[in-house]
């Protein structure tokens, strides 16, 4: 965390050069006074100026990101994270050698760490930004796939005319799904069980 | 692995003073006892057991290299 301690004859004075140091707007910082200015006498003996410690707050993306590296590194794995910003979502990416172990079967510890990394940069925040977490694009490619998979599968249904059970999937996942088979002339996608063993259907429409 | 257990739940509980893992070990499979304030207890569990189904699977990852069974218990 970046820290920076100034002096100036004002509080408001020092705070502002700090700011100006650290290169950061008001708002993204708290400070404390470490020593209240005084005029001292007639103004020149025992004048003092005003010291103040001013600290940049960790925002939602900090924590999220001393959080993922702190696991990665007690799991003996070395990873570097690339963040990438857009509109609604936050990307945060690992790259590294030798990563499956941070994706696990079909995704489930890549989830699991994207549910808790969620919830801890979010934590006493309020409003909320969402984090979405991917190694080596694997979340990109699991999609192609996906999107492969369902092409295939209307193609089977469609020429058979018997619909299709696939295998339980995750939300995310199944949306992939039903998003490729939506203007599809020949199938419709339902869904059909209880998570964690939701599984969509593609059958014939009539 | 005793040492991701603990940043798990300190991140995760609003008292990360209080937490404490104990760690019992068979020959085949490794225990974590993870202790929380009875406040933040529901900060480790979470709705239907969400937060704590999350921890043991990242848990899990991290065992599967070290070729252990593991089971983290939340007391």
């Amino acid at each position: 965390m970046k820290v920076c301690e100034k002096s100036g004859r004002t509080i408001e004075d020092a705070v502002n050069s700090a700011l100006a140091e650290l290169g950061v707007e008001r708002s993204q910082v708290e400070f404390a006074v470490l020593e209240e200015p005084s005029k001292g006498l007639f103004g020149i003996i025992g004048a003092k100026l005003a010291k103040v410690k001013v600290t940049v707050k960790a925002t939602p993306v900090d924590r999220a990101c001393s959080f993922l590296q702190e696991i990665a590194d007690s799991m003996g794995i070395a990873v570097k994270l690339e963040v990438e910003n857009s509109d609604d979502v936050v990307k945060i990416n690992f790259t590294g050698d030798d990563l499956g172990i941070l994706i696990g079967r079909r995704g489930d510890t890549l989830d699991a760490l994207q549910y808790l990394v969620n919830l801890v940069a979010n934590r006493k925040e309020e409003s909320r930004v969402r984090m979405v977490l991917d190694v080596e694009g694997y979340r990109r490619r699991r999609e192609q796939t996906l999107q492969k998979l369902a092409m295939k599968l209307a193609d089977k249904v469609r020429r058979r005319g018997q619909e299709v059970v696939l295998e339980p999937m995750n939300p995310h996942e199944r949306r992939v799904i039903h998003t490729t088979l939506q203007n599809n002339r020949f199938v419709y996608t339902t869904s059909q069980g209880e998570e964690p063993f939701r599984k969509i259907v593609i059958a014939p429409k009539k | 692995m005793k040492a991701l257990v603990e940043i798990l739940a300190r991140n995760l509980v609003d008292n990360p003073g209080e937490v404490s893992v104990n760690v019992v070990e068979d020959a085949e499979s490794v225990t974590f006892e993870l202790r929380v304030a009875p406040a933040d207890m529901g900060k480790i569990i979470g709705k239907q057991g969400r937060i704590a189904k999350a921890i043991r699977t990242v848990v899990k990852a991290a065992a599967a290299k070290e070729g252990k069974k593991v089971n983290v218990e939340i007391l």
